[in-house]
C-alpha cells in the first residue's frame, strides 16, 4: 500500500520468540511533600512504589489479560512499555530489539509497532477534530500524505463497522461511547501495530456493547494477527478473552500463568481472594463472606517482605522476614507465582503464625 | 453470529448529512442570540463610524469657537453640544473611536498573540521551563495593573506607542497564565497522549491536537480585556501619558471637561459613556462568544 | 399482600433545555417493607433518574413530573419546603456513587453525621455524636471513634462509602436508595459493601432500592429485580426469575452478554445497536429497533407489563415475550 507497512517491523525472530519482552521494570513516583519554596523540605522523602520490578513476556499472536486492584500497577505497566512516562529501571526488547537502547530500535519505529487504546472513549478524542482527522493524524505524522491519510481512516472506519460517510466529519460528541471507541480503535490500527495496548478498553461500556467492541477486537486479532496487553478488572471478560493472566499486587507481579491455570488452580493467596471476590451471577447461592477485609493497601513505603501479608489468612513469620520469589509451578515453565508456600526452601511449613489483625478470619 | 454494529442507529436525533465545521456551527449559534449580536452591531456601528469619521463627522473636530463653548445638547447646529473650547462633541465623539478603539483593541491583540505563544510553550512543555517562565511572569502579575501601566508608561515617556506598548505588556502576564493553565490541562488529556503515541513531533502535536483547544477559550478570555484596556487606556490619556491635546481621545476628553462638570454634567459626561457602552459591549459580546463556543451544552 | 411501603404510579419525567428527554415513560411499581429491589439497567435507561425522582431532587424549572408517588401515607408529589426536607434524609436516604462528592471536605465525617442527625431531631451534640459512633460502628468501620475525627480525603474509597451509608442511615430511614454504591470501587472491595449493606438491611429491616449496571452486583443483594430500558420498566420478577428465566428479549440478550462461561473460541452473543435517545424515542417499544423478534406491531404499539404464566409477579412488557404470558 505505501511506505508506511514495509519500513513496519516485520516479524523477525519467529514464533518462537516473544514478541515483547519486559525486564526489571520499575518507576517510583516522589511524593511532594516539599513546602510553599522548592527548596524547603518537609519529612523523608517518599516515594509511590506504583512499578516494582515488573519481569513478563508476551508471545506473538497471543492476549495477556493483566488484573489487579486499583494502585497495583497495571496501568502504569502499560504507560511504561507505550514509553508514555519513562522508567527508572528495567528494559523492553520488542521482537529481539531492544528498544530506544545502543544498536536497537528507535524509539519512532518502536511506536508504530505498538498502540493503546485508553478507557475513556471520549478523553481519547479530540473535540475539535472530526473522527476522520483523528485516526488520520497518526499516518500524516510518519509522512503519508494528506489524501492518502484520509483515504485510509476511512478504510478504517469501515473496517470497524461505521459508514465513513456518515461517521467521517463528525466530532466526538456526536457519538455514542461504543462508537467512540470503536474510532479509537480504528486510530490504532492506523500503522498496522503488532501489539495493541488496551488499557480498561472496555470498561466504561455498556454490557450489551462492550460485548460489541470485544466481539470486534477477537475479528481483528484474527484478521491481523495482533497481540494484546488486555488491562481490566473484569474478571469475567479477562477469563473469555486472554490466553494468559498476570495479576499484579501493589507494583509487583504476583501470579502469571494460563489463564485455566490462573481460573482454575490460582497458587497465589491474592489471586484467590481476588477471583472469589467477583460476585455470584446465582440467586440461590450468594456469596457468604468477603475473601478479603479492608482496602487495597496504599503503595507509599510498601511492607517489607511479602506485600500481601498484612491481608493474607496464610501469612507466617517469614512472610515478614523475606520477600518470596518468583518460583516455577509446573513442568512446561508457563505458571509463576511469588509466595512462599509454593517453596519449600522458603521455611514456610515450620514458621509460626503471624498475628494478622485485617485478615479475614 | 457475526459482528453487530451499532452503526447508523445513534444517536438518532442526528441529521444524516455530514456535519458541518467547527467555526461554521459556532457563528450558527451566535446568530441565534439577540444581546450578543445587538452587541457586535453597537460595536460594528462605532468602529465604521471611527473609520470614515472624515465623511460622516459634521464638523472639523479642532475648530472651536470662543462664544459657543459647552453648549447643552440639543443646541442649534451642535447635536450634542460643545466641549470646554467650543469644538463639536459629536465630530470629537466619532473621531475619539479611532484612538479609543486602537488603544483598546491592539494592546490586548498583540498580548494575545504573544501571551498564547509563551503560555502553550510553558504549559506543553513543563517542568523547569514552565516554572521559570511562569515564575517571573508573577512578577508583572503581582502589581495591580493600572500601576504597572502607569509605571511603564511612565518611565517610557508620553506618547501613544509608549502607551500601547505599556498596555500590552500589562496584558501579557495575564493571558500567558490563561493560555499555560489551558495548556497544561489539554496535555493531560488523553487524546495527547494518543497523539504522542502516534509518534508525532511536538509542534506537529501543539499545532493540530493542542492549538485547536487553546485558542478559544483564551480568545475568549481576551475579548473580556478589551474593556479592562479601553478604559486603562482612558486612564492614561487622563493622566496625561497617552494621548496628548488637542488630538480627540475619550479619556482625555473625559479629563479636559472635567471642570465642566457642574456647568454642564450632561456633555461633561458623554465621552464617559462612549468608554462604558462600548467596553459593556466587549464584554456582552465575549459571554456570547464563549457560550456560542461551548457547543456539547 | 399489605400495603407496600412505597408505591409508584405512571410517572413521567422529562427533562427541558436545548432538547427535550423523556427519562421515564409511565413508570409503575410497589416496593414492600423491608424489600430489596434491584434497578438494573444501561446507562440513559432511566434507572437514575427514578432515583432522584423519588427523592424530588431534579430542578423543578427543567423538569416536568407527573405520576404518584407514595410512601406511607406520603403523597410525595405534593411534599414542599420544610415537609420536603424532612421526608429527604428521615423517611428516605439515599447512597451515591461517588462518596467523595457526597461529602463536603471542609467538615469531618463526624460533624457531617452529627448535623444530619441534629436536623431531624431534637437531640444534643453529644448525644448525637454517641449515635454517630454507633453508626460507624454498626457500617464496620475499624477505630471507628479515631475515623469519627478524619475528614473525607483522609479515608480510602471503600471507607469513604461505609461513612456515606452510615450518613444515610443517620435518621433510621425506612427506605434506602443506593445509586451504583459499589461501582467505583475494587472488587474486593465491592463484595464487602454488597455483603454490609445486605446485613444492615437485614438487620434494621429497611428497604432498599439497588440501582446497578452490574447484575451480579444486583443479584448479591437484592430480593427483586426490575430491569429498564428507555425510561421504561420492561421486566420485573424476583431475582431468580429475571436471572434464569428472564422473559423480555433486552434482559435475555443483557444476560448472554454479560460474559460469564461463554467459551473462549465462540464470538459473543452481543445486542446489536446502541441504547435509545432518549429525546427522540420511537413510538413503540424502544427496544425494536435491537430486537431480533420485533414485528410491525411492537414498532407501533408500547406494550404494557403482563403477568408471564406460573408467577403472577414476573411480569414483562414486550408482545413475543419468551415465556409463555398468563392470560393468552
Amino acid at each position: 500500500m505505501s511506505a508506511l507497512e514495509q519500513s513496519a517491523v516485520a516479524d523477525r525472530g519467529g514464533p518462537a520468540q516473544p514478541l515483547l519482552s519486559v525486564k526489571g521494570l520499575q518507576k517510583h513516583f516522589p511524593v511532594r511533600e516539599s513546602g510553599a519554596l522548592p527548596w524547603v523540605k518537609k519529612g523523608p522523602a517518599r516515594k509511590v512504589h506504583a512499578v516494582d520490578g515488573v519481569d513478563f513476556a508476551v508471545a506473538k499472536g497471543e492476549t495477556l489479560g493483566i488484573v489487579g486492584e486499583s494502585g497495583c500497577g497495571k496501568s502504569t505497566t502499560a504507560r511504561l512499555i507505550a514509553r508514555l512516562i519513562d522508567a527508572d529501571q528495567g528494559s523492553l526488547v520488542f521482537d529481539g530489539e531492544g528498544v530506544a537502547e545502543f544498536g536497537g530500535m528507535a524509539l519512532k519505529d518502536y511506536r508504530r509497532n505498538l498502540q493503546m487504546v485508553f478507557q475513556d472513549s471520549f478523553a481519547s478524542l479530540n473535540p475539535r477534530l472530526t473522527m476522520e482527522e483523528a485516526i488520520a493524524f497518526g499516518p500524516r505524522a510518519h509522512g503519508l500524505p494528506a489524501k492518502e491519510a484520509s483515504a485510509r481512516a476511512r478504510a478504517l472506519l469501515a473496517r470497524v463497522g461505521l459508514a465513513p460517510e456518515q461517521f467521517g466529519g463528525r466530532y466526538a460528541h456526536e457519538l455514542s461511547g461504543g462508537q467512540r471507541q470503536r474510532v479509537n480503535i480504528a486510530r490504532a490500527l492506523a500503522f498496522e501495530p503488532r501489539l495493541l495496548i488496551l488499557d480498561e478498553a472496555v470498561a466504561a461500556l455498556d454490557k450489551s456493547v462492550q460485548a460489541q467492541v470485544l466481539n470486534l477486537l477477537r475479528e481483528l486479532k484474527e484478521e491481523r494477527g495482533l497481540t494484546y496487553l488486555f488491562i481490566s478488572h473484569d474478571l469475567h471478560v479477562v477469563r473469555y478473552f486472554s490466553d494468559r493472566v498476570m495479576v499484579m499486587y501493589l507494583g509487583q507481579v504476583v501470579e502469571i500463568g494460563p489463564v485455566e491455570a490462573i481460573y482454575g488452580a490460582a497458587r497465589h493467596p491474592y489471586t484467590g481472594a481476588l477471583l472469589s471476590a467477583v460476585p455470584s451471577m446465582d440467586p440461590a447461592n450468594r456469596t457468604q463472606r468477603s475473601p478479603l477485609a479492608g482496602d487495597p493497601p496504599n503503595p507509599i513505603d510498601p511492607p517489607a517482605g511479602c506485600r500481601f501479608r498484612d491481608r493474607c489468612v496464610n501469612a507466617r513469620a517469614v512472610c515478614a522476614e523475606q520477600a518470596p520469589r518468583m518460583l516455577p509451578l509446573d513442568a512446561d515453565g508457563r505458571h509463576f507465582a511469588r509466595c512462599h508456600m509454593n517453596d519449600p526452601a522458603s521455611g514456610y511449613a515450620s514458621s509460626a503464625p503471624a498475628a494478622n489483625p485485617e485478615a479475614v478470619q | 453470529m457475526s459482528l453487530a454494529l451499532d452503526a447508523g442507529s445513534a444517536p438518532a436525533t442526528l441529521p444524516a448529512q455530514r456535519s458541518r465545521g467547527y467555526w461554521s456551527r459556532v457563528l450558527r449559534r451566535l446568530s441565534r442570540d439577540p444581546v450578543t449580536l445587538a452587541c457586535a452591531a453597537i460595536l460594528l456601528l462605532i468602529l465604521l463610524a471611527a473609520v470614515f469619521a472624515p465623511l460622516i463627522a459634521p464638523a472639523d473636530p479642532f475648530k472651536g469657537s470662543m462664544i459657543k463653548r459647552l453648549q447643552p445638547i440639543g443646541a442649534e447646529g451642535f447635536l450634542l453640544g460643545t466641549d470646554e473650547l467650543g469644538r463639536d462633541m459629536l465630530t470629537r465623539l466619532i473621531y475619539g473611536g479611532r484612538q479609543s478603539l486602537l488603544m483598546g483593541v491592539l494592546p490586548v491583540v498583540l498580548a494575545f498573540g504573544i501571551g498564547t505563544t509563551i503560555g502553550v510553550i510553558a504549559g506543553y512543555v513543563g517542568g523547569r521551563v514552565n516554572m521559570v517562565i511562569m515564575r517571573t511572569l508573577d512578577v508583572f502579575y503581582a502589581f495591580p495593573s493600572v500601576l504597572l501601566a502607569v509605571a511603564i508608561s511612565g518611565a517610557l515617556g508620553a506618547g501613544l506607542n509608549n502607551c500601547l506598548l505599556a498596555l500590552t505588556l500589562v496584558f501579557v502576564p495575564q493571558v500567558t497564565r490563561v493560555a499555560e493553565s489551558v495548556t497544561t490541562q489539554v496535555r493531560q488529556l488523553d487524546y495527547i497522549e494518543a497523539a504522542r503515541m502516534s509518534g508525532a513531533g511536538p509542534w506537529m502535536i501543539v499545532r493540530e491536537q493542542v492549538l485547536g483547544n487553546v485558542l478559544g477559550p483564551v480568545f475568549v478570555y481576551s475579548t473580556g480585556l478589551i474593556s479592562v484596556c479601553m478604559i486603562l487606556a482612558s486612564g492614561l490619556s487622563f493622566l496625561g501619558l497617552g494621548v496628548k491635546p488637542p488630538e480627540p481621545e475619550w479619556g482625555l476628553m473625559l479629563n479636559t471637561l472635567r471642570p465642566a462638570i457642574f456647568q454642564n454634567p450632561l456633555v461633561a459626561a458623554l465621552p464617559g459613556a462612549m468608554i462604558f457602552i462600548t467596553s459593556i459591549c466587549f464584554n456582552l459580546l465575549a459571554d456570547g462568544i464563549r457560550s456560542a463556543m461551548d457547543i456539547r451544552s | 399482600m399489605s400495603k407496600p411501603l412505597l408505591s409508584v404510579r405512571d410517572l413521567n419525567v422529562r427533562f427541558h433545555g436545548e432538547r427535550n428527554a423523556s427519562a421515564l415513560n409511565g413508570v409503575s411499581f410497589d416496593l414492600a417493607e423491608g424489600e430489596v429491589l434491584g434497578l438494573l439497567g444501561e446507562s440513559g435507561s432511566g434507572k437514575s433518574v427514578t432515583l432522584r425522582t423519588l427523592l424530588k431532587l431534579h430542578p423543578p424549572a427543567r423538569t416536568s413530573m407527573s405520576g404518584q408517588i407514595r410512601v406511607g401515607d406520603t403523597d410525595v408529589m405534593a411534599l414542599q419546603g420544610r415537609a420536603l426536607e424532612q421526608y429527604r434524609g428521615g423517611m428516605v436516604s439515599m447512597v451515591f456513587q461517588d462518596p467523595g462528592l457526597a461529602f463536603d471536605p471542609l467538615y469531618t465525617v463526624g460533624e457531617q453525621i452529627v448535623e444530619t442527625i441534629r436536623a431531624h431531631e431534637r437531640i444534643d451534640a453529644d448525644t448525637a455524636r454517641a449515635r454517630a459512633l454507633e453508626l460507624m460502628e454498626r457500617v464496620q468501620i475499624p477505630q471507628a471513634r479515631r475515623r469519627l475525627d478524619a475528614y473525607p480525603f483522609e479515608m480510602s474509597g471503600g471507607m469513604r462509602q461505609r461513612a456515606m451509608i452510615a450518613l444515610a442511615l443517620a435518621c433510621r430511614p425506612r427506605l434506602l436508595l443506593a445509586d451504583e454504591p459499589t461501582t467505583a470501587l475494587d472488587a474486593t472491595v465491592q463484595i464487602q459493601v454488597l455483603l454490609l449493606l445486605r446485613e444492615l438491611q437485614r438487620e434494621l429491616g429497611m428497604s432498599v432500592i439497588f440501582v446497578t449496571h452490574d447484575i451480579g452486583a444486583a443479584v448479591e443483594v437484592s430480593d427483586r429485580l426490575a430491569v429498564m430500558y428507555g425510561g421504561r420498566i420492561v421486566e420485573e420478577g424476583s431475582v431468580a426469575d429475571v436471572v434464569q428465566r428472564p422473559a423480555h428479549p433486552y434482559t435475555a440478550g443483557l444476560l448472554a452478554s454479560t460474559v460469564v462461561d461463554v467459551p473462549r473460541d465462540q464470538a459473543l452473543p452481543a445486542i446489536p445497536g446502541a441504547p435509545p435517545d432518549l429525546a427522540a424515542l420511537p413510538p413503540g417499544c424502544a427496544f425494536a429497533p435491537r430486537c431480533a423478534h420485533a414485528s410491525a406491531q411492537c414498532r407501533e404499539q408500547v406494550p404494557a407489563l403482563q403477568a408471564m404464566a406460573g408467577d403472577e409477579r414476573h411480569r414483562a412488557a414486550c408482545w413475543h415475550a419468551l415465556l409463555q404470558p398468563a392470560h393468552a
